[in-house]
């Protein structure tokens, strides 16, 4: 048992807080907006090796665990990097072509299964990616064809697209049943993210509870406020434990448990499932606060905490409503009687 | 992160496992239910006899804290009555660490067998989160203290031999300055116990203090050091002592029963039982970090606060939802034929409201976050 991170994750979190922090500040995020995505940034991020670094060696990538990708996403996430770089993570490990790899071609995942006509509605960095994989009919398949460059307007100014899962140069992967690990992956690197984004809405909160001065003192020596302040790092600390435990079980491999009536958790599925409803909901609240707390400033275009709340929203309900996907945990943690 | 107990620590929680298993039936929770006393002494002569208890408490060097929280999650997971040995192997830890030779010799030992309980006098009528204001007063006569006042929610001071007391020493000193901590037996002339039974069936107790006399042989710590004596026993308290596992066997409770009378199937009630399953993991592993932080030779005071306040918080929202959901006979209690969950829904409804209060208010850990862990000024307003 150890709950620190290990020396190798201390570095990464060293090499990637500092390349997020110098070459992504908020200026980055909304100079991106509406479309989301800066090809610079995501060139200079294939310097770094972090779009393979989660492929196996075999496969000519970083073969980092399913714990340091989370340290990754957890400084993307503060910086809110307009790069499509969870999706990539946990899709260059499905598809380790050469060019995915590396980053030069941008792979993403379709996370709701094709429509009767073959195509993937909504896809996270679907404007963008080169190479799509998700689930069509029985099968995964990865799909390459030309990213499309445009896509809706959204909420959380994402790249997203809708993506054809029948056209272009198309690879079965496997049966469908086992993307649900893909999935389960997705939702521990997103939640790694999520983390981010509420622990960097609670430091830019309190920044400005300190600076700001109200009946002549500042407003966060108000007992009003610190005492919502002091939920924030609850969730924060919260979150990020429980979605390292997603990580160690997705690394460990094995079949775990999923005894809840016993405190006995250590399924990797439902370890995911959780973390990314905690982490959504968390991301959420933590947004929410510090907007609130910025007053009518938190509403204005000019303060940075409205980018953080649009993406605290958007990243996660891309995958769906963490209460939908409760439901779906339930089905792992208390398997329905027939009467 | 590496979540997996190490295998000596495995080894231990399955020894306690198995003295639950021989030792923890439905008659001695019930007894604890129809008394209001938290505690059972066969539990604890087994413990004891099985080595537990003094791998248990916490710096004296037989145990970790590791293994501590895995005692008190086992305990608390199968609703054993431990609340009153928890509360005497940390006094022992208290002791243990500031007592004098004689204290440790004379009061460790009782506790490691099980039979020696201790009460914990520091809150007063008037004094509960402002504990450092409190107002009953010990004053040197000659070799002897006298001690005169009240204390509020001495829990289990009907049962205990062992009793901490804190003190005014001196009143012309800023408060936390002026305060003294005292072990006392609980036969000493001038100590009455007066019960004060509560919505929860827990029963505690008042007690006064009239004319008390002891020798300085009884300060725990030294004198005008009750404050830091108080902050030992915080550190060793909060977390990983038992009560931030409290949702687990009402969620077991519940889904057991929601399947037996058809209610597991309904959308609603899942999606709710999977919220509080998340919210027990997170409150594990809040407090799982309390224990590596001990381990680890820190003091994870403010973790315990974070612990705390979100464990017992989540435990109110469930036992809110899970009474709500079992419709009017959620409302039944224990023994009642149609109770949900045998009565236990009906009960972690009244005895949940406590778990905010107690051991430190939802507030104060608030405040202690705030301006510890977040450096926001001290604010009173």
């Amino acid at each position: 048992m150890d709950l620190d991170l290990t020396e190798d994750q201390k570095a990464i979190k060293e090499v990637f807080s500092g390349f997020f922090t110098n070459e992504a500040p908020p200026t980055v995020a909304r100079a991106a907006e509406p479309f989301g995505f800066d090809r610079s940034l995501w060139t200079r991020l294939l310097e770094t090796g972090a779009p393979g670094m989660g492929v196996a060696e075999i496969h000519g990538g970083g073969g980092a665990s399913l714990g340091d990708l989370v340290v990754v996403a957890e400084a993307f996430g503060r910086a809110i990097a307009p790069v499509p770089l969870v999706e990539h993570l946990v899709a260059a490990r499905l598809f380790p072509a050469d060019d995915v790899v590396s980053g030069e071609s941008i792979a993403t995942l379709a996370l709701h299964p094709a429509d009767a006509d073959g195509t993937w509605r909504i896809v996270p960095a679907g404007a963008v990616a080169d190479v799509v994989i998700g689930v069509d009919g029985a099968e995964i398949v990865a799909v390459r064809s030309a990213a499309p460059g445009t896509g809706p307007r959204n909420h959380a100014a994402s790249p997203l697209a809708d993506r054809s899962a029948r056209i272009g140069e198309r690879t079965v992967l496997g049966p469908a049943a086992e993307f649900s690990h893909a999935i389960a992956e997705w939702q521990t690197v997103t939640s790694g993210a999520l983390v981010g984004i509420a622990a960097q809405a609670l430091a830019i909160a309190l920044e400005y509870v300190m600076a700001r001065q109200q009946f002549g003192v500042p407003i966060g020596s108000f007992q009003a406020i610190q005492q919502g302040m002091a939920d924030l790092p609850i969730l924060v600390d919260g979150g990020r434990l429980l979605t390292f435990k997603a990580a160690w079980a997705g690394d460990l491999g094995k079949p775990g448990i999923t005894d809840a009536g016993d405190s006995n958790i250590t399924d990797f599925e439902a370890l995911a499932s959780m973390a990314f409803v905690f982490t959504s909901d968390g991301a959420a609240h933590a947004t929410d606060r510090s907007l609130h707390y910025h007053g009518g400033y938190g509403f204005a275009e000019e303060y940075d905490i409205q980018l953080f709340y649009r993406r605290a929203r958007g990243w996660a309900l891309v995958y769906d409503d963490p209460s939908r996907e409760a439901l779906r945990l339930a089905g792992r943690l208390f398997p329905e009687v027939n009467h | 992160m590496d979540f997996a107990l190490p295998p000596h620590v495995e080894e231990y929680r399955d020894t306690v496992r198995r003295i639950i298993a021989e030792n923890v039936t439905p008659e001695m929770i019930d007894r604890q239910h129809e008394s209001g006393t938290f505690n059972s002494y066969e539990l604890n002569r087994a413990m004891a006899e099985a080595g537990l208890l003094e791998r248990a408490v916490p710096g004296l060097g037989k145990g970790d804290p590791i293994e501590l929280w895995v005692l008190f999650h086992e305990l608390e997971k199968s609703q054993a009555p431990y609340d009153s040995i928890s509360v005497a192997l940390m006094i022992a830890g208290v002791i243990n660490a500031v007592g004098t030779e004689e204290q440790k010799a004379l009061i460790i030992p009782s506790i490691l067998t099980g039979e020696a309980l201790v009460c914990m006098g520091y809150s007063e009528p008037d004094y509960g989160s402002d504990v450092a204001s409190i107002v009953t007063r010990a004053v040197k006569d000659g070799d002897e203290w006298v001690i005169n006042g009240a204390k509020m929610w001495t829990t289990m001071a009907h049962e205990a031999k062992w009793l901490i007391l804190l003190t005014r020493t001196n009143p012309d000193v800023p408060k936390h300055k002026g305060l003294t901590m005292f072990i006392l037996p609980m036969d000493t002339p001038g100590i009455t116990v007066e019960p004060v039974p509560t919505m929860g069936t827990e029963k505690t107790n008042a007690t006064f203090y009239d004319n008390v006399r002891v020798g300085d042989e009884w300060v725990l710590g030294q004198v005008d050091e009750g404050w830091r004596v108080m902050g030992v026993a915080l550190a060793f308290e909060r977390g990983v002592m038992g009560g931030t596992s409290v949702a687990t066997p009402l969620l077991r409770h519940f889904h057991d029963w929601a399947a037996h009378v058809g209610l597991a199937n309904d959308p609603l009630v899942r999606e709710r039982m999977a919220r509080v399953a998340i919210d027990a993991e997170v409150s594990k592993l809040l407090t799982q970090r309390c224990a590596w932080i001990a381990a680890s030779g820190g003091l994870p005071g403010l973790e315990g606060s974070m612990a705390k306040v979100f464990a017992t918080e989540s435990y109110q929202k469930a036992s809110r939802w899970f009474q709500q959901m079992a419709g009017p006979r959620g409302l039944l209690q224990f023994h009642e034929p149609d109770a949900a969950a045998d009565g236990w829904i009906e009960y972690d409804a009244r005895h949940s409201p406590v778990t905010t209060i107690y051991g430190g208010t939802s507030e104060i850990n608030r405040n202690n976050i705030a301006e510890r862990h977040l450096g926001l000024p001290k604010a009173r307003r």
